[in-house]
């Protein structure tokens, strides 16, 4: 089927061009590491504090991390496809036979490879300061962080194609992920939030990303908290799909 | 060779910007015959580019129809995109992709093995000087160099037929020159149809066997380019005279000329069309002598397609 062929060969031309970016794949390793470095450590004395959630810092510090990882690797994609449509590539590509989703599921493919390579970095430095986490979950909550960051992808590709332009686009993409950020209790638990911060966080999808990936980390597999966070990932990425196809054709409406 | 290669009839683009609708294209009917290379000319703004990428199936329509290469617009679009090649003026890589690997990446998403694809690649690269290029960067190649590896990508799955948006824009003369060689070759050599919009006139005219002239986004002539230049009544003989005062007499003189029109004067030149610009002059000097008026410089020019354009819409194209 020309969809998967399709997706492959814009998958690697994408991958091959991301490893010739050296600085940017020395970036993306070093700063989950500074977070777990400069942060982290913050975090010890305060996992004994009445309201933090169960579990040690880094179980809870860490799938934070790995979740801002997804938002923010998956979020600033949008910029690279404007910079493409500007060179012509992405016309060059819409005139040729190639399926229209498999043009932007190649993209997000590889934003999905480095997200989960930078994931395993993260968490391979994590066991250093002390993380404990089983095999199986550890892999789990990856495979997660692959859904979620998938999912941002889409949306960010979809909003650059159909903006074409970085002023626009860079506002957007701040309003969007800094309240996300905030309000899915990614750096501090939202469980030491006062009453009306938590109801906020409440309908953010990606607070019960964070929830689940924490179970995860706990050893709770089988829970409704992990099950409520594989379908907002998988209900996100679907969106998001339907998005990126719907805005690469309207590309020649 | 009498197949069509291109047919619309009606063809229609019609933008909503801010609730007020504005025609790029409004209506445009043009065949095209397997073989040809077409010149589609016009100013900037006349919906050359529309009309393109609406046959290139780039842009919907809104209204009209047309077969492309075979291939119903509408109905199959992927047909169409199967059979075509695209060169835009935008480009068509990446400053940071290495040549070789882009264009191999192109032919893949045409269904072309990677082998074939370098193979055909290398041949094409050779044939339009590029053969070095293959592990450079293709924002480090010069403009000349990066359009014709633009060619090169949409010429990698052999269409029968290339829309080339702009081609020569930005090169100098030496390169585009070198430029045109290559497209008449792809024609001379291949059987590939062209079609190929300008906005300058010795482009469209050099190289096109028909040339189509929109304006307003309207087809507004259509023909050889000789046919198109017969329009224009004549050559144009431009006097410099080296008195001012001797203008409004010399163009007295000028007009009487057989077939000659009604002379314009601006300060010492004197402008006027006669049918055959060469033995006019001889003719115009030396009732010059007899009056006593000195001309201190001639120009004949054969009629351009810009004096077409002046001569159909009223305006120069490069306004």
């Amino acid at each position: 089927m020309t969809f998967f062929s399709d997706t492959w060969t814009v998958f690697t031309r994408a991958m091959r061009l991301s490893l010739r970016q050296p600085m940017w794949v020395a970036i993306g390793v070093l700063q989950p590491i500074l977070y777990l470095t400069l942060f982290g450590p913050l975090l010890v004395p305060l996992a004994n504090a009445p309201g933090f959630p169960p579990g040690d810092a880094w179980t809870v510090f860490v799938p934070g991390l790995l979740v801002q990882l997804g938002i923010f690797g998956g979020a600033f994609v949008g910029f690279g496809i404007i910079a493409e449509w500007r060179s012509g590539v992405i016309d060059r590509e819409l005139v040729s036979p190639a399926s229209r989703v498999a043009l932007i599921t190649g993209r997000v493919l590889r934003d999905v490879v480095v997200l989960v390579v930078q994931a395993i970095i993260l968490i391979v430095c994590a066991l250093f300061f002390g993380l404990r986490v089983p095999v199986g979950a550890a892999v789990l909550g990856i495979i997660m962080i692959g859904l979620l960051g998938a999912a941002f992808s889409y949306f960010s590709y979809s909003a650059g194609l159909a903006m074409k332009s970085e002023d626009a686009f860079a506002p957007l993409v701040n309003m969007v992920s800094l309240p996300i950020l905030l309000l899915s209790g990614i750096l501090l638990p939202m469980s030491l939030a006062p009453q009306w911060l938590q109801l906020l966080s409440d309908v953010n999808p990606f607070k019960h990303i964070v929830n689940a990936v924490r179970a995860l980390f706990r050893g709770e597999v089988g829970t409704f908290e992990v099950g409520l966070g594989l379908v907002l990932a998988l209900v996100l990425i679907a969106l998001g799909a339907w998005a990126g196809k719907r805005v690469f054709e309207l590309q020649t409406k | 060779m009498d197949t069509a290669m291109i047919e619309a009839r009606g063809l229609k683009r019609t933008y909503k910007a801010k609730g007020k609708s504005i025609e790029a294209v409004r209506g445009v009917d043009l065949s095209v015959r397997a073989g040809e290379i077409v010149g589609f000319l016009g100013p900037n703004g006349a919906g050359k580019t529309t009309t393109l990428k609406m046959l290139c199936t780039l842009l919907e329509p809104t209204g009209g129809t047309a077969v492309v290469a075979g291939h119903d617009l509408r109905g199959d679009p992927v047909g169409v995109r199967r059979a075509i090649g695209y060169v835009s003026q935008a480009g068509s890589t990446a400053p940071e992709a290495r040549a070789g690997e882009e264009i191999v990446s192109h032919a893949k998403l045409y269904g072309i093995d990677p082998k074939t694809a370098e193979a055909r690649a290398r041949k094409l690269l050779a044939d339009l000087d590029l053969a070095d290029v293959w592990d450079r960067t293709c924002g480090s190649l010069s403009g000349g160099q990066r359009r014709r590896l633009d060619i090169v990508m949409g010429l990698i799955h052999e269409p029968k037929l290339v829309f080339l948006d702009e081609p020569s824009t930005g090169l100098d003369p030496q390169s585009r020159a070198n430029l045109w060689t290559h497209i008449r070759k792809l024609r001379d050599e291949m059987g590939t149809t062209v079609f190929i919009t300008t906005h300058y006139m010795d482009e469209a005219d050099s190289l096109s066997d028909r040339i189509l002239i929109i304006d307003q986004g309207q087809i507004v002539a259509e023909g050889t380019p000789a046919e198109l230049k017969k329009r224009v009544s004549g050559d144009t003989i431009t006097l410099t005279l080296r008195r001012a005062e001797d203008a409004t007499e010399a163009a007295g003189v000028a007009g009487m000329l057989p077939g000659a029109d009604v002379p314009v004067t601006d300060g010492h030149i004197v402008r006027f069309h006669v049918p055959d610009g060469g033995s006019a002059l001889p003719v115009v000097l030396a009732e010059f002598t007899k009056a006593g008026i000195e001309a201190i410089g001639v120009e004949v020019n054969r009629p351009t397609l810009d004096d077409v354009f002046l001569t159909l819409t009223g305006r120069s194209l490069r306004e």
